[in-house]
């Protein structure tokens, strides 16, 4: 447990520490949000109803984007050998990545979500729907974003590859986590389509990891 | 069976006996069928003569779900017991089972033009038979991204495994939600609702494209183990021809 926990510290400082690369992950967020209302308009009516729908794309993209920060860095410097050769089984190092990947880009995209709404135009009872979705869903984008990742070390395109790989993936969870707001605040569709995110996450969290560790291996043998 | 074909020149010898019949059998159904379809089956009394398209759409749809789970048994065989045919046999069937679920989505799209009023609903068959088409792009993708095509292999068999999660979701998609696309008629619990006049045709036409589909899979699955000995003999003779006598050892 404690070298669980020693492995998060140091996922975690590594990402603090070399800050640029969370930053870029969030501001892409944020861009990408932005980006909408310049491209459809800023009709707020139109924004509102799109919004959660924008939201949730760009947190996808966001994930997805910062997939190679997981395993690639320690691939390349060796550091994932010594990983998969430590007492710790490699499952358990995968699921401490995830985590430190939700950390730091799960994690700030849901506290960001309440004021990209509002630049949105979104109601207020609305943010809370779509932050609770966000926060049950990306934990899923993390654990099905470390099965490409995977797969991909030491491919020729790795970035462009693992994107194709796991956006068809990443559907339900867009589908449910949209789904969850337009159901509308407080209807059962809503609680349904949010039981159902959180079903999606936690089915995720034993069997990616799984399918995760079986292509680490692969890959470094 | 498994394991004696596992000696690929066995294969060759057993595949090449078999490929004329299976190629004639084949151009027959698929002749066969494509008559019954088009001159014999009666014309839809909602649909008119547009019904047709079934013929080609269902069967190719069978196929798109059929060859996917071939792909991942075959890849579970290849990654479990490192079957050295398992693994060409997955990597052939892919581009076929992504045509014909190009096939399927397309028709589909001719189909539901003049019947719906549109070309693309999103509901949640045409979706997730949409994510198949680009999972068999992504396992593609994958198995030819790596300088060693046996790690590119593997690579793409596990995420063949990964991807029948799809399966279920496609086939009970118009069950467990209100899709525009109509519910299964043929395979379902109570019998079909097909009526035989059609349903003998579509099924004719479903053998046609599984011996079509069989006939491709052994060219394809010869055509890469003729590749896998060329390169083999290539390698083979390469120090010979590419050394000349007097070339200096160390490379300036």
């Amino acid at each position: 447990m404690s070298a669980h926990l020693g492995l998060l510290r140091r996922e975690l400082l590594l990402a603090w520490r070399q800050g640029g690369e969370i930053g870029l992950a969030l501001g892409f967020f944020v861009l990408a949000v932005v980006l909408f209302p310049l491209g459809v308009g800023p009709e707020a009516e139109i924004l509102r109803r799109i919004g959660a729908g924008i939201i949730w794309v760009a947190a996808l993209l966001a994930a997805v984007l910062s997939l190679d920060r997981l395993f690639a860095a320690d691939h390349g410097d060796g550091g994932l050998d010594l990983l998969a050769l430590s007492a710790m089984p490699l499952e358990g190092v995968v699921i401490v990545k995830c985590a430190a990947h939700w950390v730091t880009t799960g994690l700030p995209v849901v506290v960001l979500s309440p004021f990209l709404a509002m630049l949105l135009n979104m109601d207020t009872a609305e943010m809370p729907v779509l932050a609770l979705g966000l926060l049950l869903g990306t934990p899923a984008l993390s654990l099905l974003g470390a099965i490409a990742a995977a797969l991909t070390l030491g491919a020729r395109r790795p970035g462009v590859l693992s994107s194709l790989l796991v956006l068809p993936l990443y559907l339900p969870v867009l589908i449910f986590g949209a789904g969850a707001v337009e159901a509308g605040v407080g209807s059962t569709g809503a609680r349904a389509h949010l039981l159902l995110l959180g079903a999606l996450s936690l089915a995720a969290l034993p069997l990616a990891p799984l399918a995760t560790a079986a292509a680490l291996r692969q890959a470094l043998d | 069976m498994l394991s004696r074909l596992a000696n690929p020149a066995r294969f060759m010898r057993l595949s090449g006996a078999v490929l004329p019949l299976l190629t004639a059998a084949a151009a027959l159904v698929l002749l066969i069928g494509f008559y019954l379809a088009l001159f014999v089956a009666p014309p839809d009394y909602q649909q008119g003569e547009s019904v047709r398209i079934m013929f080609v759409h269902v069967p190719a749809a069978w196929l798109a779900l059929l060859v996917y789970l071939l792909v991942a048994v075959a890849s579970a065989v290849a990654l479990v017991w490192r079957h050295p045919l398992a693994a060409i046999a997955a990597q052939a069937a892919a581009p076929l089972g992504a045509a014909f679920t190009l096939v399927c989505l397309v028709t589909g799209s001719l189909w539901g033009r003049p019947m719906w009023g549109t070309w693309w609903v999103w509901d949640a068959r045409l979706t997730s038979v949409l994510v198949l088409f680009f999972l068999y792009l992504g396992y593609i993708a994958l198995a030819n991204a790596f300088d060693d095509p046996g790690r590119g292999g593997r690579a793409a068999s596990m995420l063949a495994l990964v991807g029948v999660v799809n399966l279920p979701i496609i086939k009970f998609s118009v069950d467990w939600w209100n899709t525009l696309h109509q519910a299964g008629s043929v395979f379902r619990i109570g019998g079909p609702t097909i009526d035989s006049s059609m349903l003998v045709p579509l099924l004719i036409m479903a053998c046609g494209y599984l011996l079509l589909f069989s006939t491709l899979l052994l060219v394809r699955m010869r055509t890469a183990l003729n590749e896998r000995k060329a390169r083999a003999l290539q390698l083979a003779t390469a120090p010979a021809a590419s050394a000349p006598p007097h070339a200096s050892p160390v490379p300036r």
